[in-house]
């Protein structure tokens, strides 16, 4: 294992209100890459409990990989990331497992078990890591499928029901144990508004009555808006943090040309 | 912790929850709950709430539970003191819809109706191997007279996959296969005095039928479910619709290419597997003190270009089998991870059968035509 920092307690203050709590995740020193190619270099920052925190950047700037190292998934070349207060990077065994107990991912695809039903698929993790009945887990299933708006189809297969069906459902797997943590991969693509509108809204909800802390990639601007609390925006050219904070105060008072050009939609004449 | 507390006052009971309630700690809670509320003789029943600190997804489901029993039975189940952060998180539920499942699975069909469709479903699945076979041939003719339509650089890679890469397979499986017949044959033959003629038995059983038949089931079990998987593949990320809507036949795009392949290579193949399976016979012949010389002169003396052929005739035939069905079952993928493994399965099972078929037909046209 390596070097901790304090296990955060149960949310009870509004969420991501203390910039001085101790974090849930903390990012430190991170390079990133694929065989010799470094994608991200020495990333630092810290995700407060109970906040909506959005990663942003044009593509190719490694948002999904940098998402990726951050629920362990890929190695990274140097760096930590602490999971309340736990290194995911050097954890093994329970220890990795109870890390990963902490949080739950829904992947861009969705990345819904194909052979399974909706419920199936949302009913997995609770069997595998509760001891609730059946009754009890069926229950809890239809209820996460009820919250993305589709309890009327928690028999049908993943490959019976549309693309933005599958992101809800996932969303609704990775919610089904309540983790602390939700990282969610781009989960406004390819929604209809109404949708998106109801997904960023129950985002919302459960940020500020559960004090449950999501990790978003996105780049739906209406959606950044709606739901972030803070941002971080990578720039694959200076390879990391190129801008931090409200996205509203970076909207209006950044004077970095790549932000302003991100947040006000501007053609890439800038980079000329 | 959670825990529970019952309490029977003048006008109901009180369930009071308190603690935690999540995923972890709730388990017994929720059975004793349900129990009291089975208990409580049709008495209205309060959940109190007052003492609970924190309620996750898990919690509310505790909580909805309840009321839904409390629907169900038409009994008088309310919530008091829950804290308004938990409120909201209740009221995104409707408890009239939780109450019973708005997707249930389809019943069974009644046997006869499930024999009509499993009836009408080969049926399906002949008519559209017909429609290939038709689509196939029309593509295979236009290959013929316009080569130059042919892309010819993935033939030459799909080559390299189906023949030299299944070569070690081949060999290992032809060498084994004529060991073992040699073995098999020659322990009994030897009480005869007559072991020389395990070199004719081999011969004429490699290159009339082992060969042919054990080198395409081989090729069913590599290369036919590979060209499923990987056809089935495309279909899923609909590369296959993408090569429709450029205008593109995928039948000239992705099956004339693997027919040429598989044509030139299976018969190079079971060439490749007579040789080895004599050499195989040879040496286990060896340890019978028949000499290599012997071995050939025998085979030389039983074998002749009429078995050679009728062997490597079948070989074509047998390519276009693999090849086609492996396609067919990839266009036939519907969607899903599970899709494409059904598709490399029936592509394997519904191949071999095929070979198997034909294989018994060319023994009847041969024996008729005296070959």
């Amino acid at each position: 294992m390596g070097p901790a920092v304090p296990s955060t307690p149960p949310p009870e203050a509004a969420p991501g209100d203390d910039a001085a709590a101790a974090p849930i995740i903390r990012v430190e020193g991170l390079t990133a890459g694929y065989d010799d190619f470094v994608l991200l270099k020495d990333v630092s920052f810290d995700v407060r409990p109970g906040e909506v925190f959005v990663i942003l950047g044009g593509s190719g700037c490694g948002k999904s990989t940098l998402l990726k190292h951050m629920i362990g998934l890929y190695e990274p070349m140097a760096g930590h990331v602490f999971i309340d207060g736990d290194d995911i990077v050097t954890a093994e065994g329970d220890a990795r497992k109870s890390i990963l107990r902490k949080i739950g991912v829904m992947y861009q695809s969705g990345a819904l078990f194909g052979s399974m039903t909706l419920l199936e698929n949302v009913r997995l993790p609770l069997e595998e890591y509760t001891e609730l009945d059946n009754e009890a887990i069926d229950l809890i299933g239809r209820m996460k499928l009820e919250l993305v708006g589709l309890e009327q189809f928690t028999g049908h297969l993943p490959a019976a029901i549309s693309g933005g069906m599958q992101k809800r459902a996932a969303i609704a797997r990775a919610m089904a144990l309540d983790p602390m943590i939700l990282f969610l991969d781009e989960p406004s693509a390819g929604l209809d508004p109404i949708t998106s509108a109801s997904l960023d809204a129950l985002i919302r909800r459960l940020a500020e009555n559960l004090g449950v802390t999501f990790v978003i990639v996105t780049h739906e601007l209406a959606s950044i808006f709606a739901i972030a609390d803070r941002v971080i925006m990578l720039d694959k050219r200076k390879k990391g943090i190129i801008a931090e904070g409200d996205p509203r105060v970076l909207r209006d008072t950044s004077e970095d040309p790549w932000v302003r050009q991100f947040f006000h939609r501007e053609p890439d004449a800038v980079a000329a | 912790m959670a825990a529970l507390a019952i309490r029977d006052t003048d006008v109901g009971r009180v369930l009071a929850l308190s603690g935690r309630l999540d995923a972890n700690t709730i388990r017994d809670v929720w059975r004793d709950a349900r129990r009291a509320l089975a208990e409580s003789s049709g008495r209205p029943v309060v959940v109190d709430a007052a003492a609970v600190d924190y309620c996750d997804g898990a919690g509310i489901a505790l909580i909805v539970d309840l009321l839904r029993i409390g629907r169900r039975e038409k009994r008088d189940v309310e919530v008091a003191n829950l804290k308004p952060a938990f409120v909201a998180l209740l009221n995104q539920f409707d408890v009239g819809v939780l109450d019973h499942d708005l997707d249930p699975e389809p019943k069974r069909r009644p046997a006869v109706e499930e024999i009509g469709a499993i009836t009408a479903g080969v049926w399906h699945d002949i008519r559209e191997q017909v429609e290939f076979v038709g689509e196939t041939v029309a593509a295979l003719g236009y290959a013929v007279r316009h080569p130059s339509t042919v892309r010819w650089r993935d033939v030459w890679v799909i080559c390299e996959r189906v023949g030299a890469d299944a070569l070690p397979i081949v060999a290992l499986i032809s060498f084994l296969l004529g060991v073992i017949l040699a073995f098999q044959s020659a322990i009994p033959m030897k009480k005869f005095g007559a072991e020389i003629f395990v070199a004719d038995l081999i011969g004429l059983a490699m290159l009339r039928e082992l060969g042919p038949l054990m080198t395409a089931i081989l090729l069913a079990g590599r290369s036919g479910a590979a060209f499923a998987a990987e056809i089935g593949t495309m279909k899923v990320n609909q590369e296959v619709d993408a090569l429709t809507t450029m205008g593109l036949d995928p039948v000239r795009f992705l099956v004339t290419t693997r027919v040429i392949a598989a044509l030139l290579m299976t018969p190079l193949l079971t060439l490749f597997a007579d040789l080895v399976s004599l050499l195989g016979g040879a040496l286990t012949l060896q340890s019978f003190s028949i000499p290599f010389i012997t071995f050939v002169h025998e085979v030389e003396g039983i074998v002749d270009f009429s078995d050679f052929m009728a062997g490597f005739v079948k070989s074509f035939i047998f390519a276009i089998l693999i090849a086609g069905i492996g396609c067919l079952r990839g266009l036939q993928t519907s969607a899903g991870a599970s899709s494409v493994g059904d598709a490399a399965t029936r592509a394997v099972v519904s191949g071999i059968i095929l070979l198997v078929v034909v294989d018994g037909v060319f023994a009847v046209v041969y024996f008729f035509l005296d070959i």
